[in-house]
């Protein structure tokens, strides 16, 4: 909490991360440095290794190698712990608390803002970062439903809501379009380019529309290993990706 | 906004009544023998207000609270033994089984405040052991279950083992006076029933405080999704000890206030058998319920003395036909029955989705 949070100055640093499934390499010596301002995808066929590497940088599963963040190494930290040094993600499936409102489900994620001894109260009012976390993600009408009758699309914005509200720097956001229609994709984009200005955002896609539309900076994983990394141009101009990821896409992208 | 407050209230007027039912009703009607045996059952009730936080809202299958209940119990029972026994006396099965000289580890007992602290803090500290113990290492479920089931077969076995000094099967008896109150005196029988009741009402009204605070959130999100709630940045495991913590004290004080009220404890009221029956208690009155688990601890007590008064060979059986059709029927508890009445006979809303699980 101590470094600025100034724009640009903040970063993730991987080196040589390698995840070991007996014997198997899921990540293989990944090298990345993802910067605070831009929003990056990682892309890559399934079984690539593009959700082991975020599961091993938010402590879901062992890994060896360095991630580097305001000098601490995310790997030798356990999961709620990342959350606390600001690292926060999503997963393929929403998994918001179906039971609580929405502005519970916000609530709940507020932890970083409240000493310990404050839970054995009721919430009295609804707190700053949770009613500007609400606005932010567009869901202030629905506040008092049960998350667990939102659409799909407004679920997994509740969770980019929760990370707000959580007060991660770093967000990991696995697969978070999918299903969306074209509407709440444009929307999610738009989203995505608001809080990534003082943010590290980092979304796993398979969509190449939504990556061509949204993306920074492109990062190509193939086999556990990165392929190529770059701009939307530069990686589509780069054969290899042609070979092993676009090729295979190229018949389905040309339908869209 | 409506609903709200409306559900707000709910909790609080079931609190009341039950308050009214047993400090200002019971207490005119029932015979001293009857009230006194009102009162063993506040004192399940006691550990059951426990066993609905760490199990039906922390999701924690605690088999083994008889652990807790016997700590307190055994730590009342050391202090009532030294009283009955007299000042720079010494317990009389220590004179029986032991040199007669008092352990040093029993000289605090004589002391009424020591033996308050001491009802409070050694069951928090075990069970914060415990817990970081069995939930920084991610048991959960069965295991946890056996866990705390064997710990109590592990307790019990002590005790009647260590003669010298528990009093081995038979126990702690004889047991005369409460903090200078004779316990045969029916006057002082009312006092510590009505002290009893009122410990009760407390605990509910600290469960109600809980449940409606944001641990009491958490804990439930916990149980639900306890990967999820990881990445909110909280350590479930920390979540799980407090709760765990919270219910040990709560089996203790039970226990404590169950020795004068019984004059007596022994293994066979804290062992494997009493902690199930703790938890029969509260599945019965509905475990994630604020009231049911107090409500389903009384009626067990209450259906175990009626039933073995009028049926002493049969009882358990009838005990045990009515927790399986209890448990087919109303899984949720005798509680939930409550406003699913009240639901049906005031609006024909659809009934709203509740307890819809988290992936």
């Amino acid at each position: 909490m101590t470094t600025p949070d100034k724009l640009g100055l903040d970063y993730l640093e991987v080196q040589g991360l390698s995840v070991d499934f007996d014997g198997f390499k899921a990540v293989d010596g990944v090298d990345l440095t993802l910067l605070q301002g831009r929003v990056h995808f990682l892309i890559g066929p399934n079984g690539a290794g593009k959700t082991t590497l975020v599961d091993a940088l938010t402590g879901l599963v062992k890994a060896t190698g360095l991630a580097k963040y305001r000098n601490q190494d995310l790997l030798s930290l356990k999961s709620h712990q990342i959350v606390r040094a600001g690292v926060g993600r999503t997963f393929q499936t929403a998994t918001v608390f179906e039971e609580l409102t929405v502005l519970q489900n916000l609530d709940i994620a507020g932890g970083v803002h409240r000493k310990a001894w404050t839970m054995a109260f009721p919430r009295r009012k609804v707190p700053a970062y949770v009613s500007d976390a609400l606005e932010r993600v567009g869901l202030t009408d629905v506040r008092d439903r049960p998350a667990g009758v939102l659409a799909h699309g407004q679920k997994q914005w509740l969770e980019i809501g929760m990370l707000l509200v959580q007060d991660a720097k770093v967000m990991f956001l696995d697969e978070t379009v999918a299903g969306m229609s074209a509407e709440e994709r444009e929307e999610t984009g738009e989203l995505l380019k608001r809080i990534g200005e003082d943010r590290t955002i980092v979304v796993i896609e398979h969509d190449m529309d939504f990556v061509r539309t949204y993306a920074d900076i492109v990062t190509v994983m193939h086999a556990g290993k990165v392929l190529t990394e770059g701009t939307v141009a530069e990686i589509q101009a780069n054969e290899k990706v042609q070979e092993v990821y676009l090729g295979r896409t190229v018949e389905g992208a040309a339908h869209a | 906004m409506k609903r709200l407050s409306l559900k707000g209230l709910m909790p609080i007027a079931g609190i009341i009544a039950l308050a009214l039912l047993l400090l200002v009703v019971a207490p005119s009607v029932l015979s001293t023998f009857r009230l006194n045996n009102l009162g063993k059952y506040c004192c399940y009730a006691i550990a059951a207000v426990g066993i609905g936080i760490a199990w039906g809202r922390g999701g924690m299958l605690v088999l083994g609270q008889g652990l807790f209940f016997g700590i307190g119990a055994y730590a009342m029972g050391m202090h009532l033994k030294l009283e009955a026994a007299g000042p720079e006396g010494v317990p009389d099965f220590m004179l029986n089984f032991g040199g007669g000289v008092l352990p040093a580890w029993w000289e605090p007992f004589r002391s009424g405040a020591f033996t308050i602290v001491a009802i409070v803090v050694v069951p928090a500290i075990v069970a914060a052991l415990l817990g970081l113990a069995v939930f920084k290492r991610r048991i959960k479920g069965a295991y946890f279950a056996i866990l705390s089931q064997a710990l109590t077969v592990a307790f019990a076995a002590l005790l009647v083992s260590q003669i010298k000094y528990t009093g081995g099967q038979t126990g702690l008896n004889s047991l005369t006076s409460f903090f200078g109150y004779n316990l045969y005196d029916p006057v002082n029988k009312k006092m510590i029933y009505s002290i009893t009741a009122t410990i009760l009402v407390v605990m509910l009204l600290v469960a109600y405080q809980l449940y409606r605070s944001r641990f009491g959130e958490l804990l439930v999100a916990t149980r639900d999704a306890e990967e999820r709630v990881r990445f909110l940045g909280y350590d479930p495991a920390n979540i799980k000890v407090v709760a765990f913590v919270i219910a040990a004290i709560m089996a203790s004080i039970g226990g404590a206030m169950f020795v004068p009220m019984a004059g007596l404890i022994n293994p066979r009221e804290v062992n494997a058998l009493a902690s199930i029956m703790l938890i029969a208690g509260v599945a019965l009155g509905g475990r994630a319920t604020l009231l049911g688990p107090a409500i389903g601890a009384l009626a067990v007590g209450f259906g175990r003395t009626y039933l073995s008064e009028s049926f002493p060979d049969q009882w358990t059986y009838f005990l045990g036909a009515l927790f399986v059709v209890v448990i087919l029927l109303i899984p949720n508890g005798l509680a939930s029955l409550v406003p699913r009445i009240w639901r049906s006979l005031t609006t024909r809303q659809p009934a709203a989705r509740k307890r819809v699980k988290t992936a």
